[in-house]
């Protein structure tokens, strides 16, 4: 009954058909990939530091020229603690989103190669309470446990790693006591954080976005001028502003790096930045992908209508209903739409290959094409309503008129 | 006759305004995604020195001190010893030495506060190397090179915030301990990317937005940036862990970059003899060990070994051009309806003699006024779009315009793209027959 008229309009029609189906297979293609794009810098840029990132802010000072390091230290931290509102600081030699300070390599064995690259936060005492670091399991380092520095390390001492890179260094076994090596450089696991992102989260793989160690140090002169504190969230721009001028008098020819010294909230957001415009942009094109293939449909089902007035009059005046006429340009729609899809599963494949092999991403899931056709056959759907309705509209009698 | 088609094309056009509106937004969207994305590539690109490119090159040593498992090109920049022995030896046209570290500047004469400022310690030869020019005096002296004078250049941007513009030759900025004299200001410079800094592309994953940052402010010899800064220097890479004892004239790590001006292929032939000689010979001295693979890339294989157009910019210009490809197909399909409704009229030209050349050629003037109207509305969707892009924070917002070529550009590809969709349709066009349309009437 229906598939008669369907396989006419096929046949009749086969040069706008044709470019129909391959405007929607592109349409797909494209549709598809960019929604799991999409979806997959929307996860980076949620994924969770496990921080109170709008009451933590970094402050970051350099050029502090000769001098004793310990002394400006304590100083400082002495003048951010007096500022009303400033709840807890310590030294800290990066926060999460902030530039990454010691990115390095580390070995299960005194004379191993590198098993993974993490990155240690170096911090005075105050700065786990400031950056409110919780253990899992293990303890959190006692003051004994805060132990010189040794050029841009400590000599060896007790760290917290993270629960996903303890998990990936030593998967069968508890971590608790566990030691690995930087060169020569031992150090022992006494507990677990639950997560603390890298400085620079994604930078080296999705994997590795927690892949931190805490090392509790007394700073002194070889960690100078970078320090973490706790305000209460809604005060952050006032204590900051007020850090600015404390510093300035404490040590006035220090220069202030305003663009580091922020909440973390405010940091992610600039790190993130790159991937929200790809994101916006990859927005855009689908909304525009969507109207323009809205245009198509409509305007051709617009014009088939109007083609065959008479068509539709003859088959009415042999007893067609309405909804016989408006199913059978819905049904039309349907099978155009799912051949674009069906050639569209290719390309969409095709363009996730490409994309792939340049970008080690991984290829596109199934989901996202059953995402994808659904999306067009609903949009085929609504394109098609108002020509179809028209269609129904045309009385019997339109048989015997012409055009 | 093209007068007549063009009257007839008008008509076509207004008589079904909502189907022209929809194929003019249609080839506009298309042609206005597009066409911001390849402006921002053709911005990104380019030849950073149209002029002088193919005579510079960028030679790469292989300095590990053991042998390493997985590499198989040598490191990006050199270690001190190898990079000032090289330059020293003086086998090329020019030569300039390259690291950058932050430092304290201050103009003690002046109220604007002390700032961190990123200087670039090179050599006498990297101005006329890089046609750098001068608003006021010059560069140094190669003996000012050797004899780590106290002198440095400054950008036109830093001489206007600390002098208000004015000639500042002669006058003493303070950086970190040391007091230098300007003895050049450069006019206002902008390469893109920031190609004698390009380095270490390999490893940002396609995040390569940073190349197109700004030169440095401050320039000052690389033997006095030694001299006044050493503790602010990194390394770009160790084979040990960083000793900061050590200092970076004597570490094995590899943070200097060298630069040399070739003018023609047998020097080139003859530098590249004399880069692999010298790794030869220090393997045999012992302090390479993996040392035999040397490369001498030029510029513009330098840049793109470094992949610099970021991954996000060519993943945009991707998906506009697929996108482009969409509408066009629904331009063609829009088209091919338009044409086809209006099909006793071609049946009645045909019956009164027209050829169906005549047909096609009409209709192919329709497309092409479709396309200039497609150009000109995507015109202002890719300004729409470029003023979207420089709102982004990027290193290179600012270097995202619209210039003539590009304008000029956009028309045409939006002519060719129309034309293009208007093909198959017309085709259809003058295959119409003559005697059943006007049966039909």
């Amino acid at each position: 009954m229906l598939l008669q008229p369907l396989v006419i309009a096929w046949r009749r029609h086969r040069l706008a058909t044709l470019l129909l189906v391959l405007e929607i297979a592109i349409a797909y293609g494209v549709l598809c990939n960019a929604c799991y794009l999409v979806a997959g810098r929307l996860a980076t840029i949620r994924s969770q530091s496990g921080l109170d990132e709008s009451s933590l802010a970094a402050v970051q000072l350099s050029g502090s020229g000769a001098g004793s390091g310990a002394a400006i230290n304590a100083a400082v931290l002495a003048g951010i603690r007096s500022i009303p509102g400033v709840q807890e600081a310590g030294v800290l030699n990066t926060v999460p989103f902030g530039m990454q300070k010691a990115a390095v390599e580390i070995a299960r064995q005194p004379e191993g190669g590198a098993a993974a690259k993490a990155d240690f936060y170096i911090g005075g005492e105050g700065s786990i309470e400031a950056l409110g670091l919780r253990v899992i399991s293990g303890r959190l380092p006692a003051t004994d446990d805060y132990l010189p520095l040794a050029g841009s390390l400590p000599a060896d001492g007790l760290v917290l790693v993270t629960k996903s890179l303890s998990d990936y260094l030593w998967p069968q076994s508890t971590p608790l006591g566990k030691e690995f090596w930087v060169d020569k450089r031992r150090f022992r696991v006494i507990g677990i954080l639950e997560r603390l992102p890298i400085a620079r989260p994604g930078s080296r793989g999705n994997s590795s976005i927690n892949w931190s160690i805490f090392a509790p140090v007394k700073p002194g002169d070889a960690l100078v001028g970078s320090y973490v504190l706790r305000a209460s969230e809604g005060d952050m721009q006032r204590v900051l502003s007020n850090v600015e001028k404390v510093v300035a008098t404490i040590v006035p020819d220090i220069v202030f790096d305003r663009a580091q010294s922020q909440t973390i909230e405010t940091l992610r957001k600039a790190y993130f930045q790159r991937d929200i415009s790809l994101i916006a942009l990859l927005a855009g094109v689908v909304m525009a992908l969507l109207l323009v293939a809205a245009f198509g449909i409509g305007g051709l089902a617009s014009f088939w209508v109007e083609q065959r007035r008479r068509h539709i009059g003859i088959r009415r005046a042999l007893g067609a209903t309405r909804r016989d006429i408006r199913h059978q340009f819905q049904a039309e729609n349907f099978s155009i739409v799912t051949a674009g899809i069906a050639v569209g599963v290719v390309i969409a494949i095709g363009l996730s290959l490409i994309y792939t092999r340049y970008y080690a991403a991984p290829t596109l899931p199934l989901s996202y094409l059953l995402i994808g056709g659904l999306s067009l056959w609903l949009l085929g759907q609504v394109a098609v309503l108002g020509p179809a309705i028209r269609a129904a509209a045309v009385e019997p009698v339109a048989a015997i008129r012409f055009g | 006759m093209f007068g007549y088609y063009l009257e007839l094309a008008l008509k076509g056009l207004a008589r079904n305004k909502i189907l022209t509106t929809l194929m003019v937004l249609s080839i506009a969207m298309g042609i206005g995604t597009s066409m911001t994305t390849l402006t921002i590539m053709h911005a990104l690109a380019g030849d950073p020195l149209p002029s002088r490119s193919a005579y510079l090159y960028y030679p790469q040593l292989d300095p590990f001190p053991t042998v390493a498992a997985d590499h198989t090109e040598p490191p990006d920049v050199m270690d001190y010893r190898s990079a000032v022995d090289l330059w020293e030896a003086g086998r090329a046209d020019r030569q300039a030495l390259i690291a950058s570290s932050p430092i304290k500047v201050r103009a003690p004469d002046t109220k604007v506060p002390a700032a961190m400022l990123s200087m670039l310690s090179t050599t006498s030869d990297f101005f006329p190397m890089f046609k750098v020019s001068f608003k006021f005096g010059g560069a140094w002296t190669p003996e000012e090179d050797r004899s780590r004078a106290r002198v440095v250049v400054i950008s036109s941007s830093l001489n206007e915030l600390l002098f208000g513009g004015a000639n500042s030759v002669g006058r003493i900025i303070r950086a970190r301990d040391a007091d230098l004299r300007i003895v050049g200001v450069l006019e206002p410079w902008r390469p893109v990317p920031l190609f004698y800094e390009v380095m270490g592309g390999g490893f940002l994953r396609g995040n390569t937005a940073d190349f197109y940052g700004r030169p440095e402010d401050i320039l000052a010899p690389f033997s006095t940036g030694l001299d006044i800064n050493a503790p602010a220097f990194s390394p770009f890479m160790c084979w040990q862990p960083h000793d900061e004892a050590v200092s970076m004239m004597k570490s094995s790590c590899v943070w200097v970059g060298l630069w040399v001006e070739l003018g023609d292929s047998a020097k080139v032939r003859s530098y590249r003899e004399f880069l692999d000689g010298y790794a030869k010979q220090q393997v045999a001295l012992g302090r390479f060990v993996a040392g035999k693979s040397t490369r001498l890339r030029s510029l513009m294989e330098w840049l793109d070994y470094n992949g610099v157009v970021p991954s996000d910019v060519r993943l945009q210009t991707w998906v506009a051009f697929s996108f482009l490809g969409m509408c066009l197909l629904n331009a063609a399909g829009l088209l091919l309806a338009s044409f086809l409704r209006r099909g006793y009229e071609i049946g009645t030209r045909r019956a009164l003699g027209a050829t169906t050349g005549d047909v096609f050629f009409q209709h192919m003037v329709e497309a092409g006024l479709l396309g200039v109207l497609g150009g000109i509305a995507g015109m202002m969707l890719t300004l729409l779009g470029l003023y979207l892009m420089r709102l982004q924070p990027t290193p290179y917002a600012d270097l995202i315009r619209l210039d003539l070529g590009m304008s000029l550009t956009i028309i045409a590809l939006s002519m060719v793209s129309a034309l293009l969709a208007g093909v198959l349709p017309a085709i259809r066009a003058c295959r119409v027959a003559p005697s059943l349309q006007l049966k039909a009437l």
